[in-house]
């Protein structure tokens, strides 16, 4: 893990990159991340996030300085925004259900192809979707999510780069440090290594590359 | 009483003590308003928390526990919290007992539409698909009727949330099951009469000699 400012590790994301980004209507989004990466701005992204919160929070910013050309979320519906940019085909949006955006995630991030999931079974959603049967019962199956880069929110992260998330915040913040090549993160407290302690530790340090100061950011 | 309270107190009444239930957003949230705190029942937020607690107070609000929706709730002594993953492996394994979610149309067969108007509104599914595909019982909180419309129809116009069907509609007029895959006419709010349900209702519905009233 490496401490950097804010202007340098956004200086890491090229035009075009694949972010992840944590949060869920905003709460738990690296928001100094993104101020950033609006003031750079770095646009044709591909953003992995749950939901495009609302204009002026979270992944909003980037709909509102039209930094996205691709989204894959599972809920867009308060972010007036996004919809219009959708449906003026100025942004590709994948649309799926939270469960398996999860699973896609996580499977990234752990090493599997993909998942096998019940959900979306006769739906829209199955459309172009190779479906297995297991015992009986069908499933679809969904492929692996990954990214360039995941940026992630914690509350707490030492210097080592072990990170605890507080209350609804988590969210999707731990699978996201697993299944991107480069992680970086905002932290409420950065703590003297021992603070967090062992069992506590959300996100093993190994997973976390940088770790925005909060000094000069 | 009005429309949404009638639902709302209806499907309190199906809530059983030590269940673990999500609410949807609209009038599924309203139901935690008639569940009584004895009743010992867990509710699950899907962003990530069980043990919700009431809205805070007014300037007692943490940025960092909010609802699905993003608005403040509080946790009560006893709440846990976990990742999106846990969440949603809660969700599709059937230890959520019971969901209740709103609904745009559900059909003769207790097939559910409830994320989508094409052409018009496509905010995404977000946990619906899971939550209907996962959760051990499913209940939908619905107005009977939209604009005149019955939402209860012979088959989805809509686009589905899920191949399998629903357990219990409760609308502002009626309670339908589907037992053996048939819509059957279970209940009828108070003061309705079965005809006047079935005078607004599309679908045809498996109608028992006595429907008796609910009672809330």
């Amino acid at each position: 893990m490496k401490a950097v400012s804010v202007e340098e590790a956004v200086a890491m994301i090229p035009d075009g990159a694949s972010v992840m980004v944590g949060g869920f209507m905003g709460v738990g989004t690296p928001e100094r991340l993104l101020d950033e990466v609006v003031r750079q701005k770095k646009g044709n992204l591909t953003v992995i996030c749950n939901d495009a919160a609302t204009p002026g929070k979270g992944v909003g910013k980037l709909f509102d300085a039209t930094l996205v050309s691709r989204l894959t979320a599972t809920h867009i519906g308060l972010n007036p925004k996004a919809q219009q940019q959708m449906l003026a085909n100025r942004i590709a949006v994948d649309l799926i259900p939270q469960g398996t955006f999860a699973e896609r995630i996580r499977a990234g991030g752990c090493g599997l192809g993909g998942v096998l999931t019940p959900t979306g079974v006769g739906t829209l959603v199955a459309e172009g979707k190779r479906q297995i049967e297991v015992d009986g019962k069908p499933y679809l199956l969904e492929t692996a999510l990954r990214a360039q880069f995941a940026l992630v929110h914690a509350f707490l992260a030492d210097y080592l780069g072990n990170l605890a998330y507080a209350l609804t915040s988590r969210n999707f913040n731990p699978v996201m440090a697993m299944a991107a090549d480069t992680v970086i993160v905002t932290a409420e407290h950065i703590v003297p290594v021992g603070v967090i302690a062992p069992d506590h530790v959300m996100t093993p340090a190994p997973l976390v590359d940088y770790i925005i100061t909060n000094s000069n950011g | 009483m009005d429309a949404q309270e009638i639902i709302a107190r209806r499907v309190a009444q199906e809530l059983r003590a030590g269940n673990l239930v999500n609410l949807g957003i609209g009038i599924p949230t309203l139901v935690a308003n008639y569940v009584s705190p004895d009743l010992k029942v867990f509710f699950q937020s899907e962003n990530g928390l069980i043990g919700t607690g009431p809205i805070p107070e007014q300037g007692m609000e943490h940025p960092l526990l909010t609802d699905a929706g993003g608005r403040p709730i509080s946790a009560l002594p006893g709440a846990c919290t976990f990742d999106s993953a846990m969440s949603f492996g809660l969700i599709r394994a059937g230890h959520v007992d019971v969901t209740v979610l709103g609904g745009l149309q559900v059909d003769a067969h207790g097939l559910l539409a409830n994320w989508m108007i094409p052409g018009k509104m496509v905010p995404g599914m977000g946990g619906a698909m899971d939550l209907v595909s996962g959760a051990k019982r499913v209940i939908v909180a619905m107005q009977h009727a939209a604009k005149g419309k019955s939402k209860i129809v012979k088959k989805c116009s809509l686009p589905l949330t899920s191949a399998r069907p629903i357990d219990l509609v409760v609308t502002d007029l009626a309670v339908i099951g589907f037992p053996d895959g048939k819509g059957t006419l279970l209940e009828t709010a108070p003061g309705v009469s079965v005809g006047e349900v079935m005078a607004v209702t599309e679908a045809e519905l498996v109608v028992p000699d006595k429907v008796p009233e609910m009672k809330l």
